[in-house]
């Protein structure tokens, strides 16, 4: 398996710049189409080019970028450039429940909080106020 | 604290969640009954949901879409297999293509939701189970794909104001 390394500089501006070229590979609407493409399996830059209304070598930069931030893994077969996304099996796994798990921990804090609306709304428990109340005449 | 255990099952492919709630179980099943209140806890608050059809009887469906910061739409829809108002819910959870049918090529989970009356309130028992172990890995890559889009749109929002 080849790596492409890439030459870090030391310490936290090391971190910043595997950060900074994180970032600037997402922000980007063809890169992040680029990486969907890619979750289903390995395809050569070629294919990529074909689907985008731009370059061979404006997509071959997309995907060099996507490489560097450590997105993509690129190898050479013959001659194709073949790309593809590739954590590692079980970690993918792992990370599919992670994912699920905080969609629905989010949802349920969501569901959380329009119960709790729901019941002010309707003053369900609401406490009377001192002072305000007339005997008699709630209802 | 409203998320009382959480149970990963690799070798399964099984996220069990329990969440109790101070309500009781038939305002708790209205969250999931009623369209309008669905769509406020379906979907991120940067991705709302709009839900379209809403039929919660054996063989009817959801179907609905959530609307992304820069106007992209994500279509979604549930097939109902079990309905046992108002303490039990199974139905199957998938993706839309841009055509609004149910798109074979994304990944599905299997949704089991039961509510039981616990301590004076709800007790919410949900399982979800994906449906093959390459449909769990296809959805952690969309997961941290659009995870990371997500996160980049808020930093652009930060940015601007």
């Amino acid at each position: 398996m080849v790596v492409d390394g890439i030459a870090d500089e030391t310490g936290a501006s090391a971190a910043d710049g595997a950060v900074d070229r994180l970032f600037h590979a997402l922000a980007d609407t063809t890169r992040r189409d680029i990486l969907r493409r890619c979750v289903r399996g390995e395809l050569s830059v070629s294919r990529l080019a074909a689907a985008y209304p731009m370059s061979f070598a404006a997509v071959q930069k997309h995907v060099t970028v996507l490489e560097r931030a450590g997105l993509v893994t690129k190898e050479r077969r013959g001659r194709e450039q073949l790309v593809r996304t590739d954590p590692d099996a079980l970690d993918r796994a792992r990370q599919a429940l992670d994912e699920l798990e905080s969609a629905w921990r989010a949802r349920v804090d969501r569901m959380s909080a329009l119960l709790d609306d729901t019941g002010r709304d309707t003053g369900r428990g609401t406490p009377a106020r001192d002072g305000n109340t007339t005997e008699g005449t709630d209802g | 604290m409203t998320v009382t255990s959480v149970d990963k099952d690799v070798d399964h492919l099984t996220l069990t969640l329990v969440a109790d709630f101070t309500a009781p179980v038939e305002r708790v099943w209205q969250l999931w009954a009623d369209p309008r209140q669905l769509e406020r806890w379906w979907g991120p608050p940067s991705y709302p949901a709009t839900v379209e059809e809403h039929d919660l009887t054996p063989g009817g469906g959801v179907t609905y879409y959530m609307t992304g910061p820069e106007g992209e739409k994500y279509g979604g829809w549930w097939r109902i297999s079990s309905v046992t108002p108002p303490s039990a819910l199974e139905f199957t959870d998938g993706f839309s293509g841009e055509d609004g049918k149910p798109n074979p090529e994304m990944p599905t989970t299997s949704v089991r939701m039961t509510l039981t009356g616990h301590d004076g309130g709800t007790r919410m028992e949900l399982r979800s189970l994906f449906d093959t172990r390459e449909q769990m890995e296809q959805l952690a890559e969309m997961g941290m794909v659009e995870g990371m889009s997500l996160a980049v749109g808020q930093m652009d929002a930060l940015l601007a104001g």
